[in-house]
This record gives structure tokens, sequence and C-alpha cells, in this order.
């Protein structure tokens, strides 16, 4: 049976039912879009297995679920995130802590750090910077035929707010830690939006983390604007607990000689989805966009790609790898879209999936559209098992057979954790990687709070 | 107790397939001696380095391999390298994303631990690689790249005696060490492998051709063909080989197969 209508109509008494508190809350920014958006979502529904981007992925575990409303964050919550240490050995930066996509109340809506980059909750920024605002809020999320994007724009009612005025440097990355906790199954609902402008430079980083064992489901949009000759990083680490759901919608829009990359590393999780939007609107542009998971158990691990080459000379690598165990199921969905006025386009794409048991799934499907002549493209998939001859190899040399194998993965997995561009956070990522593959549990060392 | 020979194969046959490419082979290596075994393709010399080091595509059907007296075709392939058996592989794998520096920490420490040895510290390793890469004339820049990645057909096998060098092994097999190297690195390689060697280390030189030998001065020459040793003798043998070719093996050969299965009737 269909489960998809009675979510819709779940949704929709939510949606009624919150409608008073959140437009009252609001800005008005993001209740202008609201109405309309609803009903796109109603239009569009839940994407299902007949949606080409959802072919291999089924959210109905997930989405059929009875989720609580959640639609401002409670203070005993808070002081439980309080607690949550994150301390990175070597690693410089900026940090602050987020609850189900909330910021701490009070001051801390809205600061601006050294070098003049702001970092604060989307509320605070409407009436900070209401122009700026209005300018980006909502401007590049493509709904295409998804009806969770303008579900996100329906009920979100704050996030993330990261503005990089032009020309402003911050050398440190920001790291934002974004924990889930509460005693109730919540849906959540995130809405960020980070500005970089022309000739700025931010490397933003961005933990998930569910801190109790309640069901979540979070439904993230993130919208990006890089600016002429401007440079943005986002490097996600993705560690929740297998009653956890995410999905995100990231749109990265890039002008002229600006320079973009995204890195999605999923180490654990029920089911994400990480669909990640490039769009190259001005000439010269580069854009990166890598990922690596590793699942195991009944894991469900998918990752959307799309980069549109719509402004000519501009350049775009993908690489995306998955280790999949026991149950686990994956599926890679990459696509290249060449515009007609996109010549001197290099495009390059790449699929590499390790399958290390009998009843692992991983779907692949990397695309190409073309519609300009002066290009270089290429794109390749694999799924396979561990290399015979590198096994032996290692093997040949002394290291024993279970050990020969974690190097291989681990070897496999480094080359998507190489492009990191901070280097105490791609040690940190590497041996998260190797405490995943070795079976024990990903978990920061300095962190005092032992989540499963 | 000390066994008469470091490695003795007796008898051995081995298939890949079904098809058996070993036909009963024997060989013995004593101490500190140096083996050329040389032969035409097709021949098994490959077959037998895989045999040796425990690769699984050959299952081996009959006879026997020991090494210091123990049954070696009952160890895995990490137990026999521990054990000191090295082999020089003819197409040395690229392996990215691990570094040249993990693996030999990761080599060097499980030979230590199998022989009730501490593990290297950082520094002690960080020596002996120093030590080694000077040694054996291997490029700095080399070890702290990915195993073999983007390596030249000559980095590749002057990495093979580099792990050597660090693994310092009891028995060596060099597996066509010499194929693709121009002048310049056969002499480096060959003065690696001399300069590893201790009294008690023997090699086993797979090779073609007898510039290798110039270098690497073996004291038994040995001609494999269909799966067997057919001839062994002295140095000379390889000049010879070089010179007629293996023409004058394979009748030779062929004519004593013939006479030994018209004497079974």
């Amino acid at each position: 049976m269909d489960y998809r209508p009675e979510v819709i109509s779940k949704m929709s008494a939510l949606y009624a039912a919150g409608s008073g508190s959140f437009l009252k809350d609001s800005p008005e920014l993001f209740n202008r879009y609201r109405e309309s958006a609803f009903e796109d979502f109603k239009r569009l529904g839940i994407p299902d297995r007949k949606n080409e981007a959802y072919k291999y992925t089924n959210l109905e575990t997930f989405l059929n679920y009875q989720y609580q409303e959640y639609y401002s964050p409670l203070p005993a919550d808070f002081r439980e995130a309080e607690k949550f240490h994150c301390e990175v050995e070597d690693l410089d930066v900026w940090n602050m802590v987020l609850l189900n996509g909330f910021f701490p109340n009070g001051e801390k809506g809205l600061v601006m750090l050294p070098g003049g980059i702001w970092v604060g909750s989307m509320k605070f920024a409407v009436k900070q910077f209401p122009a700026l605002m209005e300018k980006h809020y909502n401007k590049y999320v493509e709904n295409a035929n998804d009806g969770l994007v303008p579900l996100n724009t329906a009920l979100a009612t704050d996030g993330l707010f990261i503005y990089a005025p032009k020309n402003t440097v911050y050398t440190k990355p920001v790291q934002i830690v974004n924990l889930l906790h509460s005693d109730k199954d919540i849906f959540v609902q995130d809405r960020n939006l980070v500005v970089v402008e022309d000739g700025a430079q931010l490397s933003l980083l961005v933990c998930d983390h569910a801190l109790s064992p309640q069901h979540f489901l979070t439904n993230t949009v993130t919208e990006v604007y890089v600016g002429r000759n401007s440079r943005f990083d986002i490097i996600r680490v993705q560690n929740q607990h297998n009653n956890s759901g995410k999905m995100t919608h990231t749109y990265i829009h890039q002008e002229r000689d600006s320079y973009a990359s995204s890195n999605n590393i999923t180490l654990h999780g029920g089911l994400v989805r990480n669909a990640t939007w490039h769009h190259l609107g001005g000439e010269n542009a580069e854009t990166h966009s890598y990922g690596l998971f590793l699942a195991d158990k009944h894991q469900h691990i998918a990752n959307f790609v799309k980069v549109d080459h719509v402004a000519p000379n501009c350049n775009s690598t993908q690489l995306f790898k998955g280790v999949l165990d026991d149950n686990a199921s994956g599926a890679f969905n990459g696509r290249i879209m060449v515009h007609k006025e996109a010549q001197g386009t290099n495009a390059y794409q790449s699929n590499n999936n390790i399958i290390l048991s009998e009843n692992a799934r991983m779907d692949t499907k990397p695309q190409l559209e073309i519609f300009a002549d002066d290009v270089k493209c290429s794109h390749g998939a694999t799924v396979g098992q561990i290399d015979a001859d590198a096994l032996f190899y290692l093997r040949s040399r002394g290291i024993d057979a279970r050990e020969a194998r974690l190097m291989l993965m681990f070897g496999f997995a480094h080359e998507v954790i190489q492009n990191i561009p901070i280097e105490a956070l791609r040690d940190r990522i590497d041996n998260l990687v190797h405490q995943r593959l070795r079976g024990e549990l990903s978990r920061c060392a300095s962190c005092a709070i032992q989540c499963n | 107790m000390k066994d008469n020979f470091l490695l003795q194969i007796k008898e051995l046959k081995a298939s890949i397939d079904n098809k058996e490419i070993l036909k009963g082979l024997n060989l013995e290596v004593g101490y500190g001696e140096i083996h050329a075994i040389m032969g035409p393709n097709g021949s098994g010399k490959s077959t037998l380095a895989n045999v040796l080091t425990g690769r699984d595509i050959a299952t081996v059907t009959h006879g026997s391999v020991t090494f210091e007296g123990h049954n070696l075709l009952e160890m895995s392939p990490e137990e026999r390298a521990r054990e000191g058996i090295f082999l020089s592989f003819q197409y040395p794998i690229e392996i990215p994303g691990v570094s040249m520096v993990n693996f030999m920490k990761t080599a060097v420490n499980e030979q230590r631990k199998y022989h009730g040895l501490e593990p290297l510290s950082a520094s002690d390793f960080l020596k002996l690689m120093r030590e080694k890469k000077e040694l054996v004339e291997i490029d700095s820049a080399l070890t702290n790249r990915s195993v073999n990645e983007g390596f030249s057909g000559g980095e590749k096998k002057k990495n093979e005696i580099f792990q050597m060098a660090m693994l310092e092994p009891r028995l060596a097999l060099l597996d066509e060490t010499d194929s693709g190297l121009d002048i310049d690195a056969l002499r480096i390689v060959a003065n690696g492998v001399n300069k590893i060697r201790r009294p008690d280390t023997s090699v086993i030189v797979i090779t073609h051709y007898q510039r290798l030998l110039d270098h690497i001065i073996p004291d038994f020459v040995h001609v494999m063909y269909d799966g067997r040793i057919v001839k062994s003798a002295g140095p000379e043998l390889a000049l010879e080989l070089e010179e007629r070719g293996y023409d004058w093996i394979r009748k030779e050969a062929d004519v004593s197969e013939e006479s030994w299965t018209t004497d079974q009737k």
C-alpha cells in the first residue's frame, strides 16, 4: 500500500496545527514563501522510486513514522547540549553548537568573528541584514520534482546563517556541531544560508551527532552563494545512530572565477541521503564534489549530485566512494549537465564502491547530458570486492589477512579524505574512518558524551 | 636442529584450473646459496614463485616443500613472509591510498611481533627507513607516496628491493626483477641485493637473461622446461643458454621424456 498520502495528510495536520505559532515567531521573509511551498509539497508529494533521483532509495521506514511537532527548542534540551564539548587536536576552529537545528538563544544569536565574518541564526540575520536575506533566501533551491525541498521551506523556522562580506578572509574553519537531542521522536527541518561575497574565503565544517536514542528525521536545506573570485569549502561529518534519518539538500551557486568544494563523510546513520547541487553560473569557476560512506547492518546511504555547467570554461570533478557490509545498501546518482553555452567545459565523475558481504547492495547511476560541443567529460563507476592482487601483495610482506583488508579499505577511503583542505581535520577523519572500519564506534576521544 | 637445506622441494606438482603446470619439480637450496632458474616462457617459473609464497591461484596436487624442515605448504602467505620468504614481484601492485611508510611500518612490526620482539618506535623506524633507502639508492620522495602508485617500472623494481632490505629475508625470490630495467637501474637493483645479503641469506633468481647474473653471480643455474627442472649446472650454463637459446634444452628434455615413457611400456 502506498504510505505517502498518509504522510502528506500528517504533514498537512502538522502544518495547520503549527502555523499559528511559527507564523507569529517567524520573519515575514520566511512566511512569505510558506503557503506556496506547502502547495508545491502537496503537488510534488514525497519522492518514491518512480522518481529518477530516488530510484534506489526508499524513504518509507523513516518518513512513515509518527514524529512530534518541533518548531522551537526547549531550554532543557539546550542544557543537555551545553555539556557537549568537541575538541580536535591541532585543529583550531571557531566552534558553535546547534541543537536540533537551532542556535542557543541570547546574545550569541549572531556574532561577528575576527576578520568580519558573521555567524548566527537565520532569524537574527533577517533583522540585521534584511536586504542581503531578501537577495539570497530561497533563490538557489531547485524544487525540481522533490517535494521534500518545499516541505522544508514551508516548515523551517530557523537555521544557520553565515555571511562572509566582500574580501573577508577567515583563516580558521568555522565548525558547526549539529546535535540532535530530545525526549520525543522529532522531525527537524533546518534551513541554512551561506553567503560568500566577491573575494571572500570561508571553510565550513559541519558535524552531525544524535545524542539521545529517539527516532530523528532531519530534512536540511542549505543554500550557498559563492561570489566572484571567492572560495568556499564545506566538509560534513555525519555520525548518527541507526534510528536517525538525515536528508540534506545543498545548493551551491557559483559566480565567475570562484572555487567551491563539498565533502560529505558519512560514518554512521540509519538512512542518509545527501543531495548536492553545483551551479556553475559564471565563467572560469571550479567546483569539486566528494563523498565517502561506510555502511553496515541495515543502513542505507545515498548520494545525489548534480553539476550544472551553465557558463563556459568551468571545471568540475566528482569523486564518491562507498564501503558496504552486512545488509547495507547504497546509491549514487550523479549527473553532469553541460548547457549549450558552456563551451570549454571540463567535467569528471567517478564512483567506486567496495562490497564486503553477499547481502550488501550498491546501485550506481552516472549520467552525462551534453548540449555544447567543445567539452571534455568523463565518467565511470565500479562496484567490486577488495582487490585480490593487492591483498596478496600486502600479505606477502607478512601483514595478516585481516589487517591487510583494513589497510586496503582505508586506502580506498583515504582517496576521498585526502581532498579535505585542512590537514588536522584530514588526520582526524582518517582516524574516525580507521575506527569505523575496525568495527569500533567512531567517537571523538575528547567527547564526554558516549552516544550509541 | 638445523636442516641441511634452507629450502627443499620434492616432486612438486601444481595445477591452475585443472591444468598441470608444475610436473614433479625437485630443488634443494642450501644456506647462503644463489640459484638461478632460467627457462622459456610458460615453463612454470612464475607458478613456482606463486606456490612458494602461498598465492592461491595454483593448487598443489603432489609433493612437498619444506623450509628449514617445516612444511611450507601449510603456512599462510603472511606466515611464510614472517619466516623469512620474500618475493620481489614481476609486476609490483599499485595500492592507492596506502602510504609506503604505513605499509612498511606494519610489515616490519608484524614480523617483529612474530619473532617475539617489541614494535619499533616511530623514530627507530624512520631511522631504519633512512638507512635502507641509502643502501638501495632509492629516491627519498618515493617513500612519501602511496605504495607503487605512479612509480615508473624501474622505481617499482627498486621499491621491491627496498622492501627486501627492510624485511631482511632468509630466502629472496627475484621474479624477473631485471625485466624492463635499463643498465643503471639493473646495476642499482643488483647491488642492492648483494648489499642486503647476509652470509646465510639464500636467493633464487628467476630470469630469462644472463645480464642480471653478471651482477648477482649464481652458485647454480637450473633450466626449467615443461614444469620441471631439466638441467642444473654452474654459472657457465647461463652463458651457454645466452648463446644457444633454449631449443637444444627442449630437444634434450623431449628425448629423455620419450625414452622415459618408452621404458615404462
